[in-house]
């Protein structure tokens, strides 16, 4: 597998660049985007990249098109219940569904994903029960899900800190004999998500090094959603983000993060080669922070209504359903249903954060350490008595 | 090894031989570092082991810290246990991240479903003439993190018995290695830890404190570098008509507050020492300690000697702004006539 010259035009991004996004050398140029679905939702072919997505049917598409749906409705959910008071804050995934819908199912059940706090939709392809997030949100907790049991690792917060526990996890993965073993259904890889903003972390330079140096099955795919909070990612660097990649002999390729179709293609590819014993490859889907960063977030101070009305053209969700009404292959009855699904989810979602109630505030002790640790056990202990002489003990939920 | 057998031995060889018996008996221990390869490390402390366990258990790493810790942390989430040497203390601080945002919170964030029994080797403190970053002793930065277990061996036996029980131990362990003493001598049995490596029982013997010296009139606290010195101190002492006790920590955290305030009870006057900048150092979290639980015991303030509010500064100070014997003796002196 050769690397792709990210700055070859394939001659469709730049078609698509407003005059204001003109920027044929920094990291928010389109030079040499790879897209098979554009924003009209009009598909085209690529040499390279086309092959990956030969196997995605009308109906391949459809759940495709469903968990896009599905998740955006639910981030809304999960956004009003913030408003609400129910969550202390809400990170939303708005606008990036198409570069983790389709990324995410690129995966299979061997693959081990790194998250960064945004990766919502990728939570969904691997199973974590999206209401189950919100538990960090509310409080309650710092991680929610069990990472074996999903091959999805905990929501990482400290920017870039994650790649290297990605990169180590991989080079763990090729000891275990779990990279081009000769079976290829048995072969994993570990994709690490993380933003424009992380690209200029310096463990995200470390974990390319690492990867690169111990040929580690590592997929760094870059989000670049456009904004560090409200930092432009040409704050972060001269020269697109995925060129950071060759410097460490990482084959790198840019590809349209709105366009579910490529995003898909694009992370087949790169898994398939990272599976197979050709090392670490870094993906950079170019994508729109549709939302703000947080809730606690004023995108206004920082970007204009313009910005955001262009990219609203091109939205991830509208071009696949422009797509596949063109086709014939979206009707009202499925749309119903899936309507219902994000409905019903919505419903589940409110429901069962209501019903969270206060742990027990003694567990704030619990896991500090595996094994006892006297500093924490005279914590406990002392906190326990304290609690205790309080007559109105039981309703503090001790 | 079935039979106890007793070696002399330097604390280095005895850290190399305690890291060659982990590996031996579990495939799943990694080295991790900056030339402790063909080289050994630039102290020679894993000397021989590139060579008999080959360059995929002993492993050469690229130049970055926060990269040796944070990949050491990915292959512990898949069952590897890492023993990562950094290279001097003055050059943690790139992993500082990972050690205290990530390795020490995993097991808490992750709600006990990851462990991660990472062992961070920490050649520190001074006294050998170096340059600066090579002589420091930053141990408190890491003590005041929940998660980590640190310990500091003072002798060859407990470097030996201790390292394998770091490795064994399913938590995170910052093991500080007292440079000045790696070419100490000292009697090593090499028999008796095998028997005390299960989770529980590594875990104790990297948790307590020890009397390394009985004495009736001050307790005199000490651990890593300086358990030689209050020793030397305690010696003097005598001669004069006190009776010093000296008490090595070995742990770090936790910290052994039993025997401290045991032995404070016993005395009613006690001396810390250490090399950090005493300055929000381990010696006040121990004054804290006997203050809160021995304070009608006391004759006199707990004192602390360590080192001053100031970079280390050039080889050419460094006797004098270490701990040294007359310093001790001065404290010693002062909680004996308050």
């Amino acid at each position: 597998m050769t690397c792709p010259d990210t700055h070859q035009s394939n001659g469709i991004g730049r078609s698509y660049a407003r005059e204001a996004h003109v920027d044929t050398i920094g990291p928010l140029s389109e030079e040499g985007l790879v897209r098979l679905l554009d924003y009209k939702g009009a598909r085209h072919d690529d040499v390279q990249f086309s092959p990956y997505a030969a196997h995605l049917t009308p109906d391949y598409l459809r759940s495709f098109w469903r968990d896009m749906t599905v998740l955006r409705a639910w981030d809304m959910e999960a956004m009003s219940l913030q408003r609400q008071g129910e969550l202390g804050l809400w990170v939303q995934s708005y606008g990036q569904e198409a570069a983790q819908i389709g990324s995410g199912h690129a995966l299979r059940a061997p693959d081990f994903v790194f998250p960064s706090y945004r990766e919502h939709g990728v939570a969904l392809t691997r199973g974590v029960d999206l209401p189950s997030i919100l538990r960090i949100f509310r409080g309650l907790e710092h991680g929610s899900w069990v990472p074996d049991e999903h091959g999805f690792h905990l929501y990482t917060l400290v920017i870039g800190a994650h790649a290297l526990h990605a990169t180590g996890y991989a080079m763990g993965m090729d000891r275990d004999g779990l990279v081009a073993s000769g079976n290829a259904d048995n072969d994993g890889a570990v994709v690490c998500y993380f933003g424009d903003g992380a690209t200029s972390q310096g463990d995200i330079a470390e974990a390319m090094t690492f990867a690169s140096v111990n040929n580690a099955p590592v997929v760094f795919f870059c989000q670049n959603n456009q904004f560090a909070i409200s930092e432009s990612p040409t704050r972060q660097s001269n020269v697109p983000l995925a060129d950071r990649a060759k410097g460490m002999g990482i084959p790198s390729v840019r590809v349209d993060g709105n366009d579910v179709v490529a995003s898909h293609a694009v992370t087949q590819w790169a898994l398939e080669h990272a599976r197979s014993g050709n090392g670490p490859v870094f993906v950079e889907a170019l994508t729109y922070r549709m939302g703000a960063h947080t809730t606690s977030d004023d995108p206004t101070r920082y970007r204009t209504r313009e910005d955001e009305e262009y990219w609203a053209q091109r939205d991830p969700i509208a071009r696949l359903t422009v797509y596949l009404e063109g086709i014939g292959e979206l009707s009202d009855q499925f749309r119903d249903e899936v309507e219902a699904e994000a409905k019903a989810l919505g419903v589940r979602t409110r429901e069962t954060v209501r019903s969270w109630g206060k742990p027990q505030v003694m567990d704030m002790f619990e896991h500090v350490y595996s094994q006892p640790h006297a500093s924490v056990d005279a914590d406990r202990a002392w906190f326990d008595r304290f609690q205790k002489s309080f007559v109105d003990t039981e309703v503090q939920g001790s | 090894m079935s039979e106890a057998t007793t070696t002399t031995m330097t604390m280095a060889a005895a850290i190399n031989a305690g890291l060659r018996a982990a590996m031996e008996r579990d495939p799943k221990v990694l080295l991790m570092g900056e030339d402790i390869g063909a080289l050994g490390g630039v102290f020679r402390v894993t000397d021989g082991l590139h060579k008999d366990f080959g360059g995929d258990r002993v492993i050469d790493t690229p130049l970055a810290e926060s990269g040796i810790v944070g990949t050491a942390i990915g292959l512990g989430m898949r069952g590897y246990r890492s023993v990562v040497e950094i290279q001097f203390e003055g050059f943690i601080f790139p992993a500082y991240n990972q050690i205290t945002t990530q390795l020490a919170k995993m097991h808490y964030r992750s709600q006990g479903n990851i462990t991660l029994p990472v062992v961070i080797r920490v050649p520190y403190a001074g006294g050998i003439g170096a340059i600066e970053h090579h002589s420091e002793s930053p141990e408190a930065l890491f003590a005041h993190t929940p998660g980590l277990r640190i310990f500091t061996p003072a002798t060859p036996q407990d470097a030996y018995d201790g390292i394998q029980q770091a490795i064994a131990s399913p938590d995170p362990v910052m093991f500080f290695e007292p440079k000045a003493r790696y070419w100490d001598k000292g009697e090593v049995n090499t028999g008796a830890v095998a028997s005390r490596l299960s989770d529980a029982a590594a875990t104790l013997g990297i948790s307590g404190a020890r009397v390394a010296r009985e004495g009736t009139d001050v307790t005199l606290v000490a651990y890593g570098p300086t358990v030689r010195l209050a020793l030397q101190s305690a010696e003097l002492a005598a001669q004069s008509g006190t009776s010093v006790e000296v008490i090595d920590l070995r742990s770090i955290s936790p910290l052994d507050s039993d025997t401290v305030v045991k032995s404070a009870k016993k005395t009613g006057r006690v001396v810390v020492t250490h090399e950090a900048v005493t300055t929000y150092g381990v010696a006040a979290e121990v004054s804290a300690r006997v203050t809160e639980q021995a304070f009608f015991h006391l004759h006199a303030p707990v004192l602390r000697v360590g080192g001053f509010h100031t970079p280390y500064p050039g080889a050419v100070f460094e006797h004098e702004y270490l701990p040294n014997i007359d310093r001790v003796l001065d404290a010693v002196d002062r909680v004996m006539t308050h």
